[in-house]
């Protein structure tokens, strides 16, 4: 078996606040491969973003990494710090936020933004570069790229705008890249340009991507496997079919049947009683009891559901029979 | 079944000049916004219209002018057979308005953070003068929540929570009609299920009228019993769910429903949509849809379409069959 | 059903903030927050706690004068903490007595300053139009000049309306108005801006759509949630007004010798301090300077607790 590109082991990252210490991830792991797409899909607050930013060094103080491992390439990347990891950035991991306009420097035109960041990172001459940035923005789809290279990024459009972050991610061809909730800002009619766009590029150059999002219906469409987190904590990891056909915790479980379908016609919606809990208020054994149905007293004792079967952190598993 | 609301031309245009001094330095003219360009529909007392478009269609500006938020550049807005922009007797207008209430997207920015919830409950009979007497409470149990949550403050409720206090609010003064602008936008979609529950209950309990406005076909699919599709402040499209979804007729329609993400569609490879949507300052001539139409001819360049009856729907285009 | 709860107290909310947790964990803020409480509250209790009131002539003994600070007095044999003046007044007394008057003009000055400025800044953030233009531009015309010198020039327009008989009946009354006029323009920015921001914001519609006036939503929506700022504001213009004040005093056009301020006593001190009786000046500066700088450390320590995001 190959190395995956990505390889995240017991990720734990702690915030001290004046309430406690707060762990918004907690022990997750997984893995993204060459020309995969990896979805990071829960609620707000799940600590999807924190896990990202665990992994390309940009958690806030006094928000920390306290436990496990990330290897990217064979390499272990936790402990880097300063220059080494900036250096990463950009090179090896490509970056898309939710707002472009946070990863675009306003005063810069998005040529030389382009030009800039390959230079850093590439051994390549100013003009080869200039020529570059050009093909990576008409490989985006931004229309009369030589012309628009020298535009600033408040003259584009907000789906422009996501096409240029996309370009500056991947011009210097890192071998991953970390999508953070890339189309939630957009409209669905360039959500799925964003999307196909995105898909296109991954499996073309076999980039490794990771897709955060809170939207089941981007991962369906996107993603090859997903990781459902909830509280801090990895639910269910496995491949979209399956996760999202057979959901085996259930956390997924309610997170799809609360979806309203075309095929549930206008019936009421499934709920999920109550709210995830609080950092601060975390419940005891697995972090769903409160909510969940088939919660038994296994469940509420302290030790964390294992991932049994590689698929669902839950004692008791949902049957593909209990999934009408 | 009568008509509770009805709209008829309803059009807004926005100044959206700069300021005169720097209008003259650069040499520019005035420059008009229109958000909403001549829209016609009825809501059906006791059902749910939603109106869907994608940002910057005007949406929003539809539903304030309903509440009176805005006023109109021209058209009517009849709700009850009184017209709002002409009636004379400023007490039918305003027994008229307390019947209409709006929930908003933000759940954060909607309720007035140095304000215990009771007060925010009560504010719409407070202002009016009515009795309050523990009408938070009974409110805040109608919607789920617990009577004692009336002394808390907003700061301590999650999302979810917040947007029932908003219903709660926009229940206290008893209004027909509540204009719901992306209710659930903001929310989860585990939180979304409940909200969206709570409002088919509480219509079905209080025989409320909703106008949804939405961008989530998901929603609107699950809680419209009329649906109007919106491209740059015209509405191109109605019709009931099953038929739009079905068959949708305008060629926008069928963009919109095939780019929306779909949760059995693994790996779909479709063809994206095209293009972008245009500058309303400067929106494209004849019909706005014809830059990105697959079908579009001249004709299309030209005139634009006016809503046509096509079997169960009603469609503004040229060439939809 | 509906059960009576006891909702949490402003007081008992209070103990639990952020806000409180900060201030009882900040050095600065509790020094500062000690030497404020101290000054003012033996300013406001002066008449109990000084030994001698230095404005009854019944009670000075011209024999007293310049006594050193905590030296028996070479006629009399009387002793006074921090000496006397040429006229036999105990300093200690002047100062608390002096330290009433400027915390009552500085302290007036600012809540005038407040209110003008709040309701300026709220009526043209809110309405916008010509009565914005015509108010920011005011303000901009007046935040061109130092403002000391636009209280001096009110201050010497205001006392020349006032009838000569009245003019030291006045005098503090002018000396507010002028500083208070001086001084509103940072109040009208600040609450215009949180106005611009919090109009905008859903629940001011919600207030407007069920047609309240445009006033009760201004005082009862927008302005609590513009406070915070206005609060940091006051505090550190209560510093400058003092300031202001003593200047004011010092230079010889804000209070009268009647009614002498820190400003007044430090005029009065300065002429004394080449000759030797450096108690006179000396006293009355410390006690302006600690309380500038207390007051003024408090409202910085305000202004970074309650906006994190200004540091
Ligand atoms: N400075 C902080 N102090 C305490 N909690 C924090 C802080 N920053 C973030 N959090 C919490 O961390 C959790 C994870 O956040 P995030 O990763 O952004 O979630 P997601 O991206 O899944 O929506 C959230 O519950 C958030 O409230
Ligand atoms: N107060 C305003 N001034 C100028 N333009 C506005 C104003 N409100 C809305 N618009 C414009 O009108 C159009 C429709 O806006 P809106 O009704 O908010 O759309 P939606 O709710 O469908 O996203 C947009 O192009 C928007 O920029
Ligand atoms: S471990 Fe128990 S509580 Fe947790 S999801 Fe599984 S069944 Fe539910
Ligand atoms: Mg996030
Ligand atoms: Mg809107």
């Amino acid at each position: 078996m190959t190395t995956p590109v990505l390889s995240i082991r017991n990720l734990s990252v702690e915030i001290p606040t004046r309430q406690g210490i707060v762990k918004p991830v907690d022990g997750v792991s997984y893995d993204v491969g060459k020309g995969e797409i990896l979805g990071v899909v829960g609620e707000s607050g799940a600590g999807k973003s924190m896990a990202g930013n665990a992994v390309i060094g940009l958690l806030n103080a006094p928000a920390h990494i306290s436990g496990g491992e990330i290897w990217l390439n064979g390499r272990r990347i936790d402990p880097l710090k300063g220059e080494d990891m900036r250096r990463l950035r950009g090179k090896e991991i490509g970056m898309i936020f939710q707002d472009p306009l946070t990863s675009l420097n306003p005063l810069l035109t998005i040529g030389d933004q382009l030009t800039e960041t390959m230079l850093t990172h590439l051994p390549i001459s100013r003009k080869e570069a200039r020529e570059r940035a050009i093909a990576a923005l008409e490989e985006v789809g931004i229309p009369g790229a030589a012309e628009r290279i020298d535009s600033y990024p408040h003259e584009f459009s907000g789906g422009m705008r996501q096409r240029v972050v996309i370009a500056l991610a991947l011009c210097a061809e890192p071998s991953l890249v970390i999508a953070d909730e890339p189309t939630t800002a957009l409209d669905v009619s360039v959500q799925a340009q964003i999307i196909s766009l995105l898909k296109r590029l991954c499996h073309e150059r076999g980039t490794a991507v990771m897709l955060i999002t809170h939207d089941m219906g981007v991962i369906a469409e996107a993603a090859d496997r997903v990781a459902v987190m909830y509280a801090g904590r990895l639910a269910e990891l496995g491949t979209v079919r399956d996760v999202l056909t057979v959901p085996q915790h259930p956390y997924t479980h309610g997170l799809m049947a609360s979806t309203p379908l075309a095929s549930q016609g206008r019936k009421r919606l499934h709920q999920i009683p109550g709210a995830m809990p609080r950092l601060h208020h975390m419940p005891d054994g697995c972090a769903f009891h409160p909510r969940c149905p088939h919660a038994r007293d296994k469940c509420r004792a302290a030790p964390l559901p294992p991932v049994a079967n590689e698929r669902a952190a839950c004692w008791f598993p949902m049957l593909p029979e209990e999934v009408q | 079944m009568s008509a509770y609301v009805t709209v008829r031309g309803l059009t807004r245009v926005f100044d959206v000049s700069k300021p005169w001094l720097n209008r003259v330095l650069e040499g520019r003219k005035k420059a008009f916004l229109t958000a909403v360009s001549d829209v016609d529909f009825e809501i059906e007392e006791r059902t749910t219209y939603a109106l869907v478009g994608e940002s910057g269609s005007g949406k929003s500006t539809i539903g304030k002018m309903l509440v009176g938020l805005l006023n109109p550049s021209e058209g009517n807005v009849e709700v009850e057979g009184v017209n709002l922009m002409t009636e004379a007797d400023a007490d039918r207008i305003a027994a008229s308005r307390s019947n209409i209430q709006m929930i908003f997207q933000d759940p954060y920015a909607s309720l007035n953070p140095r304000w215990r919830v009771r007060d925010i409950i009560v504010e719409p009979v407070a202002a009016q003068g009515g009795k309050t007497e523990g009408l938070a409470e009974k409110l805040l149990e109608q919607v789920g929540l617990h009577a004692s949550d009336a002394g808390k403050f907003p700061h301590e409720f999650s999302g979810g929570q917040r947007q029932r206090i908003c219903i709660a609010r926009s229940l206290a003064s008893e209004p027909r009609l509540i204009v719901c602008d992306e209710p659930t936008s903001a929310l989860d979609v585990s939180v979304q299920a409940q909200v969206l529950n709570l409002m088919s209950d509480l219509k079905d309990e209080f025989g409320l009228t909703y106008l949804l406005i939405t961008h989530d076909l998901t929603v609107v699919r699950h809680m419209a019993d009329r649906i109007g599709v919106l491209y740059l402040g015209r509405l191109v499209e109605e019709a009931d769910p099953e038929t739009l979804f079905n068959t949708p007729k305008h060629p926008y329609t069928q963009m919109l429903l095939s780019a929306a993400p779909r949760m059995d569609a693994f790996g779909r490879e479709v063809p994206p949509p095209q293009g972008e949507i245009p500058d309303p300052i400067d929106p494209p001539s004849g019909c706005a849809f014809h830059p990105r139409c697959p079908i579009a001819t001249d004709v299309c360049r030209k005139d634009r379409p006016a809503m046509r009856a096509l079997a169960a729907s009603k469609v503004a285009c040229h060439l939809a069959e | 059903m509906t059960t009576e709860v006891k909702d949490k107290g402003r007081w008992q909310r209070f103990l639990e903030s952020d806000f409180f947790y900060a201030f009882k964990r900040s050095p600065v803020a509790l020094v500062s927050f000690a030497v404020v409480c101290l000054l003012v509250l033996s300013a406001v209790f002066a008449p109990l706690i000084a030994p001698t009131n230095p404005f009854d002539p019944a009670s000075l003994n011209l024999m007293d004068g310049f006594t050193p600070p905590l030296e028996p007095n070479a006629f009399t044999g009387n002793t006074f903490l921090l000496g006397t003046d040429d006229q036999g007044r105990d300093v200690f007394s002047t100062i608390l007595y002096g330290m009433r008057v400027s915390l009552f003009v500085g302290v007036a000055a600012v809540l005038f300053a407040m209110v003008l400025g709040i309701v300026l800044g709220l009526v043209s953030g809110y309405f916008g139009g010509w009565t914005e233009t015509i108010i920011m531009r005011v303000a901009d015309v007046q935040l061109t000049f130092p403002s000391i010198l636009v209280a001096m020039l009110i201050f010497g327009v205001a006392k020349g309306f006032t009838p000569v008989e009245y003019r030291d009946q006045m005098a503090i009354w002018v000396l507010i108005l002028a500083i208070g006029l001086s001084d509103w323009v940072q109040f009208a920015r600040v609450v215009r801006g949180a106005t611009l921001v919090e109009k905008n914001k859903e629940y001011v519609a919600a207030a407007r759509m069920i047609g309240r006036s445009p006033w009760a939503i201004m005082i009862k929506h927008i302005l609590p949630n513009a406070l915070s700022p206005v609060l940091v504001i006051a505090t550190i213009s209560l510093a400058l007004a003092i300031i202001a004040e003593a200047t004011l005093s010092f230079l010889g056009v804000g209070a009268p010798p009647t009614q002498p301020s820190l400003g007044t006593l430090i005029r009065i001190g300065q002429g004394f301090l080449f000759s030797g009786e450096w108690w006179i000046l000396f006293f009355p500066a410390c006690t302006l300077l600690a309380l500038a700088l207390s007051v003024n450390l408090l409202g910085d320590w305000l202004r970074d607790a309650l906006n994190p995001r200004l540091r």
